[in-house]
């Protein structure tokens, strides 16, 4: 087994608010070999954003971060500014949700892309231009020396997304974080942008993290899957591996609640009941159980870890996990 | 482009109409009789009526508005019936020191305004920040006629590094004529650069917890190209507002600033005509100087296009 290129080790984020401390993410650790593909899932506030936020080091300014982040090798929470700088943008690239907000709406999307390159490889002027030009047209961008001119404002959200793309492949990074990159899209653009991550990421054969709320958008994408709920990771699997037989019953709601095509219409969709936990007071127990069917007095007392049974690399954090094999579990 | 250059300008003629009304009113309404005053007190009845009839002031006020207008629109803003000078003499030849003036205060605080306002934005809440905040808000609060005199006391009197009052032409004695606008000029700018790094400060904030301020970082740009290209741009259109007004403000010449320093600018010429009741001049100048005001506007208007390109393209 290689080295892999990203371990998240024992990541803590709190945010401190007028209603006391918010432990956005808590103690969550990952990993990621280069050329593979983890899909983060959680709903809205689960910590996924602020979890990638960490990576890239981007949190805000009055966050927390306990843990560590290496990255090749290197702890990228303890990495020099100026050493970080030139990682960012180089090996670490991201795509943002909103491709509306993410470009700088009073410069050209040449001088964006331009930019970005000039940066951090030796080419002239003419040679990132050159450079620009081929990778919008690797994005599917039509006509792409007349786009170099315009302005983020002339362009449709697909079209800002797949150029929000084009920037951040533009010097080859190692490992691309997409962060809900298809949320604010047409659902007519999300499988589009959803494959040209994946065929660009095959070919230049880059580590990727998609973050979603959405399992569909993993499911055919991923190789491994990281189910988040209340700032922890509470499942852990291999992909097909997960979608054959998910132990924890958060990730099985999830997997309940999305719309499907055999459904009778005007079926009610199984939707989660309750909240997610305040996440400035932490619960004594597992974070799920004010919400879970399965719960039982034990999940409100201990929080349970993250373990594995049948299969090593499938882990779980629950006390009665569902479809086990008989014997096994609860 | 085009069609938005025209579309402002057509904006800008019933303003126009209106400041000649509003300027007109102002003069005429003012109390006291014109011939009365041109006369002195030892005039007779029949010497007042007299020249009432030749300066058409038994006409209608609307009439005379209308023959004023006719006149200005023909170039022609009247005569001092005090000095004989053409309203566009007088103003020509005190333009140079107000606009001078202007461009000098505007340049320095500026120069002080900005890089502050930047640095401050982008340790907003750190020690330089809350320093220079507060040091804002000192020198707004504090009369430019203070200013003024203890900057004259330090630099003229204590110092002895620069003249405390007095004018000579840039044409005959440029460096002469700089040394004589330093301490006016600054007077201004320490009052003009607390709203500049106040209003660039907030927007500058504003603009860098923006989604695209995020992705310059995570594409590893300098951290000064971020402040200096990425975010200083869209945060600059109320900066560009400001001083615009500003600007606006001191082609008026800067009453105070001018007669202490004894500069013979638009505002020393506004004092004279209000002391003397040179009606004429006192309207002609002012007609000009909310002219420019507007035209300065316009040019404020066209500069938010030149920023923001979603403006030049109709979007917004």
């Amino acid at each position: 087994m290689s080295t892999p290129l990203l371990v998240i080790e024992d990541v803590a984020v709190d945010l401190p608010t007028p209603r006391g401390n918010l432990r956005a993410v808590d103690h969550v650790d990952l990993s990621l070999e280069g050329g593979r593909t983890l899909g983060i899932v959680g709903e809205s506030g689960c910590g996924k954003t602020m979890l990638s936020r960490a990576v890239l080091q981007l949190l805000p300014m009055k966050a927390k971060l306990t843990g560590r982040v290496m990255f090749e090798g290197q702890d990228l929470v303890r990495l020099p500014s100026e050493s970080l700088r030139r990682l960012r943008g180089r090996d670490l690239a991201v795509v943002f949700q909103d491709p509306m907000t993410s470009l700088n709406p009073v410069l050209t999307i040449g001088t964006q892309l331009i930019e970005t390159i000039q940066e951090h490889l030796e080419l002239d002027a003419p040679e990132a231009r050159k450079r620009s030009i081929e990778l919008l047209a690797a994005v599917g961008i039509p006509a792409p020396e007349q786009r170099l001119a315009q302005y983020p404002h002339q362009c449709s959200g697909g079209m800002r997304q797949r150029i929000a793309i084009a920037i951040a492949l533009s010097c080859e990074p190692k490992l691309l974080i997409a962060d809900e990159p298809t949320t604010a899209l047409d659902v007519t653009i999300q499988a589009q942008i959803l494959d040209l991550l994946a065929r660009e990421q095959r070919r230049r054969h880059m580590a990727m993290i998609i973050i979603t709320h959405d399992l569909g958008v993993v499911a055919g994408r991923a190789d491994e899957v990281a189910v988040m709920y209340a700032g922890r990771v509470v499942e852990r699997a291999p992909t097909r591996g997960l979608f054959k037989r998910m132990h924890m019953p958060y990730t099985e709601a999830l997997l309940a609640a999305i719309p499907k095509l055999e459904t009778a219409p005007h079926t009610p969709l199984p939707a989660i009941s309750g909240r997610p936990p305040d996440p400035t007071r932490p619960l004594r127990g597992c974070a799920f159980a004010p919400r879970c069917r399965y719960a039982t007095s034990r999940c409100h007392e201990a929080k349970p870890g993250l373990t594995s049974a049948e299969m090593p690399d499938h882990l779980y954090a629950c006390f009665h996990p569902i479809r086990m094999s008989e014997g096994i579990g609860a | 482009m085009l069609n938005f250059v025209v579309r402002r300008l057509l904006a800008i003629l019933p303003v126009l109409l209106a400041v000649s009304l509003l300027t007109f009113l102002i003069a005429s309404l003012l109390p006291g009789d014109l011939a009365l005053v041109i006369l002195g007190d030892q005039a007779t009845p029949e010497n007042v009526a007299a020249l009432r009839r030749d300066m058409g002031l038994d006409q209608p006020l609307w009439w005379r508005y209308l023959s004023w207008l006719g006149h200005v629109l023909q170039g022609d803003l009247g005569r001092s019936f005090r000095t004989g000078q053409t309203v566009l003499q007088a103003v020509a030849e005190r333009i140079p020191v107000s606009l001078q003036l202007m461009l000098m205060a505007e340049f320095i605080g500026l120069l002080i305004g900005v890089p502050v306002a930047i640095v401050c934005a982008a340790r907003a809440g750190g020690a330089f920040d809350r320093f220079m905040t507060g040091s804002a808000f000192a020198m707004l609060s504090m009369p430019s006629f203070l200013v003024a005199i203890l900057l004259i006391y330090l630099f003229a009197v204590e110092l002895h590094w620069l003249p405390a009052t007095g004018y000579v032409p840039f044409t005959e004695e440029p460096l002469n004529n700089l040394r004589f606008f330093v301490l006016p000029a600054l007077t201004l700018a320490l009052a003009e650069w607390p709203g500049i790094m106040r209003v660039l400060r907030s927007d500058m904030i504003a603009t860098l917890q923006e989604d695209y301020i995020a992705l310059a970082k995570a594409k590893g740009l300098k951290p000064s190209r971020i402040l200096f290209v990425h975010a200083l741009k869209p945060s600059s259109l109320t900066l560009v507002t400001v001083t615009g007004i500003n600007i606006g403000r001191l082609l008026g010449g800067t009453l105070i600033v001018e007669s202490i320093f004894a500069l013979p600018g638009i505002g020393r010429l506004l004092v004279g005509a209000i002391y003397t009741r040179d009606l004429v001049i006192l309207q002609g100048v002012v007609l000009l100087v909310a002219c420019g005001f507007v035209i300065v506007n316009f040019i404020v208007d066209m500069l938010y296009a030149v920023l923001d390109p979603r403006i030049r393209h109709g979007h917004a």
